[in-house]
């Protein structure tokens, strides 16, 4: 599994093509070409007209589009939202993947295809359940809101969506890894009388750091750039209850372009360099990371 | 064969700790975070009765947004499986300068938030937008129309369709196709009879999940799609639409008609992908 996942980051030897097995050169320069357009009209272009539209009334009036407390209080609240979202899923996920990948039990498929199952929900019915359970006439609303507790349209509620769309990533970047990597090097530290909490420390988490590392990397993007889930649940009160990406749904919906393109060349400049460290990973970690294909 | 007194056992013996503790939590925060939140669909579902679930999802409006949510899902799945093969086999088969970054920019989708992909669309295919300006002269409208919807759900769906068949590409052994050449085939031939049928499993794994993903992308369509009422309205915005007008219940039947057509669609195409698996996969 981990091996044909992995398969195409190990850069295979220049393919010294000879003719039979290789499409003729204007071919596969019409190929390269019509891919490149694809790619350059539908992903690089969109990503350029952030950065131009952010910086078309120059670099004052950009970080004066920061100068607004609703914008600052935006960064902070995103910023807190994902430092809590993103630990909670780290725990689970190292727990999930010990369990699935250490141990042989019925159910295990089961299991696995639960994990999944917040990616083939849509955002928008994630933020609906939240509401359906806590919200004014949900479930649990009334008796929560008659202790004081307000879950909808404040930060329980977004930390909730938050880690309802993000939860698979950690847990299905581990899973694989440790199913490769078996259970020998643990087995060996037990013989040896090691305990249990010193074999994880010290054998497990040296084996899984960087593709643990990838999952965190992963899912803090998707936590801090999460709209449709986010945008159900937040009630879009201003300074209050809206992230980043609200942020930027409001300044656009004003007509305020530059303050909503400056937000988001921020939230583009995090995708960047998330992109830029994952690229890393896979190219110097390629073996230690088990990439799926499906984020 | 074994005796009684280990069939009672939940799991395969085992000197690794941990298993009851690690198990117990994920299966707690399971429950919590993600199965005891969706019963709650179901469970409000349940409570509309038959009749009240049938009246809702018989509103017009309600069926117009449902058909161009999943046919413009459909048809964006299908443009990013074709591209997402071609540009898998770019970035495999070929050296070209760059291709470290562009094969990094495939993921750019996955990384960068919908709100920021759906007002860069916007204002890219907006009539004095880049290139909403080269269209406009051929009377081609992007923004705002279903075809709007169409270039967002591209643009989210198209790093799943990459990246499901790219590992396919990297494992097709050489020789096969250098037997079909030493037997005569010519290169097109040996692409279509022997490079491209083993790859059918992964494109239809790729469209699937292509597909998943694009119909219930709420953030970047709303910008660029106009949302107008039986024209460019997706399922997900119906339902923060009646969401806003505390019609919890409208809400909840919306989102259970797209869940229940997604899951026998992806059923459906599951099918046919373990059926074009046993006859075309040999890898």
């Amino acid at each position: 599994m981990s091996e044909r996942e992995t398969a195409p980051r190990r850069a295979p030897a220049p393919q010294r093509a000879t003719a039979v097995t290789a499409e003729p050169p204007w071919m596969r320069r019409l190929l390269i070409g019509v891919a490149l357009l694809f790619l350059s009209v539908f992903l690089i272009l969109p990503l350029a007209v952030v950065f131009a539209e952010a910086f078309r009334g120059g670099l004052a009036v950009y970080r004066a589009a920061f100068a607004d407390p609703d914008a600052r209080a935006a960064i902070a609240l995103t910023v807190t939202v994902a430092a809590i979202a993103v630990p909670l899923n780290l725990v689970f996920g190292i727990a999930a993947a010990w369990a699935v990948a250490k141990f042989d039990f019925p159910g295990k498929s089961l299991l696995i295809t639960l994990i999944d199952l917040p990616f083939s929900v849509s955002p928008v019915v994630a933020g609906l359940v939240f509401v359906l359970l806590f919200g004014s006439q949900g479930w649990l609303g009334p008796w929560l809101g008659g202790a004081g507790i307000e879950i909808i349209f404040a930060l329980p509620g977004i930390v909730l969506a938050t880690v309802f769309v993000t939860f698979p990533f950690i847990a299905r970047e581990l899973i694989p890894l440790m199913q490769d990597q078996g259970n020998a090097d643990e087995e060996a530290a037990l013989t040896l009388g090691a305990s249990g909490l010193r074999t994880f420390l010290t054998v497990t988490l040296p084996n899984i750091k960087w593709a643990l590392l990838y999952g965190v990397l992963l899912c803090n993007a998707r936590a801090m750039g999460e709209f449709g889930a986010v945008a159900v649940v937040s009630g879009h009160i201003r300074g209050l209850t809206n992230t980043m990406p609200l942020h930027v749904e409001i300044m656009y919906n004003e007509y305020n372009l530059v303050g909503a393109f400056a937000m988001a060349s921020l939230l583009a400049s995090l995708a960047l360099v998330t992109l830029a460290i994952k690229s890393f990973l896979e190219w110097r970690f390629a073996g230690a990371i088990a990439s799926g294909p499906a984020h | 064969m074994a005796p009684a007194v280990r069939r009672l056992r939940v799991r395969a013996p085992s000197a690794i700790p941990g298993f009851g503790i690690a198990l117990g939590y994920t299966l707690a925060y399971l429950g919590l975070v993600v199965l005891l939140p969706l019963s709650a669909l179901v469970f409000k579902t349940a409570g509309l009765g038959w009749a009240g679930f049938a009246a809702i999802a018989g509103d017009p409006r309600i069926l117009a947004a449902l058909r161009t949510s999943f046919g413009v899902a459909f048809a964006a799945a299908v443009v990013a499986s074709l591209f997402g093969l071609l540009i898998a086999w770019v970035l495999t088969r070929y050296r070209f300068p760059g291709r470290r970054l562009v094969d990094a920019a495939v993921d750019l989708p996955f990384a960068l938030p919908t709100a920021v992909a759906g007002i860069a669309l916007a204002t890219l295919y907006a009539p004095n937008g880049w290139a909403g300006g080269v269209l406009a002269p051929w009377g081609i409208k992007v923004a705002f129309t279903p075809l709007g919807i169409f270039v967002a759900l591209v643009f989210v769906a198209l790093p799943f369709a990459v990246r499901t068949v790219q590992p396919l590409i990297g494992e097709i052994d050489r020789e096969l196709e250098e037997a079909a050449a030493t037997l005569g085939a010519t290169r097109s031939r040996t692409v279509l009879r022997v490079i491209l049928p083993p790859l059918l499993p992964g494109v239809l794994t790729g469209f699937v999940l292509a597909f998943a993903r694009a119909v219930g992308e709420y953030g970047s369509v709303i910008f660029v799609a106009g949302n107008l009422p039986f024209v460019s309205e997706i399922a997900p915005l119906l339902i923060v639409i009646k969401l806003e007008e505390f019609d919890y219940a409208g809400a909840t039947a919306v989102a259970t008609l797209m869940l229940l057509i997604s899951f026998s669609a992806l059923l459906a195409i599951n099918l046919l992908e373990s059926w074009s698996r046993r006859r075309f996969g040999h890898v």
